[in-house]
């Protein structure tokens, strides 16, 4: 049953979740480029690149753009590892939930 | 009731993961458009300039310089459909047609192309254009393979029938024309045909 305990709860959220997606295909995406993808307000965004900067999921790199403050975010290998779990149970879950009667253990 | 809500996941987070990374708002449109202009130019060419049969072009005549403003002026018509059509597309979903992923796509398709192009004029200023088509062909294929990373991923396959044209248009001289027309002609009409049929099935 390990893999079911793969189920992050830390993805267990629409945001974060969107988040991690975005970061796991681009190098480093910025602040302002997150809220657009996401379509989400300053605050709201903030607190959930809180919760995934404490779990060390990703990296903040502060930097002046010209005169304007430019906040980057990177993922890091460890964040990349609980995503690609998260991802595999999510698969497992589907995969059990349209064949009910397959043994798990069978492969 | 579980599972919907994590399907539901798997769609979003794919959702995400293209739209931050690709430049989804070309158009098929532009394929099949591109395609008619170097059809028409081609035919153009074909009746008005092209050296009769046994004649061979010369780098300084009056009908290689209109042949080069006619390639020049089809790449052009070209590349404002293509922006014209991606921003329509981009507006009718209200996306950006200017974000990180647009910058990303031209560098991409911009430096296979570029070099191509600047090695087929140093080519041709020494008098060498007997390989301009294959040439065109090939760096042409290379940039839309480049590119098909930050895009919708099927412009590989047209990447790789163009190189495959290319490397047949080296190996076959004198058929230069047909290839050319054949690579981007032909191939634009049918390849952005299936790639418009798909984006109006949704």
């Amino acid at each position: 049953m390990g893999l079911i305990d793969n189920i992050n709860k830390l993805f267990d959220h629409r945001i974060r979740l969107g988040i991690m997606s975005i970061l796991m295909v681009n190098e480093e995406v910025d602040f302002t480029r997150l809220k657009e993808l996401l379509g989400l307000t300053d605050g709201n965004l903030a607190s959930h690149l809180k919760t995934l900067e404490k779990a060390e999921y990703l990296s903040i790199e502060k930097r002046f753009v010209g005169r304007k403050p430019n906040t980057r975010y990177k993922a890091t290998k460890a964040g990349r590892t609980a995503f690609q779990k998260h991802l595999e149970a999510l698969e497992y879950l589907i995969k059990q939930a349209e064949n009910p009667n397959d043994n798990p253990n069978s492969k | 009731m579980e599972s919907k809500n994590y399907l539901d996941d798997l769609s979003e987070i794919k959702d995400l993961m293209s739209r931050s990374s690709r430049f989804l708002s070309l158009s098929g449109l532009s394929g099949i458009l591109a395609g008619l202009y170097a059809l028409i130019g081609a035919g153009i060419a074909y009746v008005y300039l092209l050296p009769a049969e046994g004649e061979s072009l010369r780098t300084h005549s009056t009908s290689f310089s209109l042949l080069v403003a006619l390639l020049l002026g089809i790449a052009f018509l070209s590349i404002v459909t293509a922006i014209g059509l991606s921003y329509r597309k981009a507006k009718k979903n209200g996306e950006n047609i200017w974000d990180a992923t647009t910058t990303r796509l031209l560098i991409n398709f911009a430096v296979p192309l570029l070099t191509g192009g600047i090695y087929i004029l140093i080519k041709i200023q020494s008098d060498h254009f007997g390989l301009t088509g294959a040439l065109m062909l090939i760096f042409y294929g290379l940039a839309l393979v480049n590119a098909s990373k930050y895009t919708l991923g099927q412009v590989r396959y047209l990447g790789y029938i163009e190189i495959v044209l290319g490397l047949f248009c080296a190996a076959f001289p004198g058929h230069g024309f047909w290839f050319w027309t054949l690579g981007f002609g032909v191939m634009h009409i049918l390849y952005g045909g299936l790639m418009y049929q798909k984006e109006r099935q949704g």
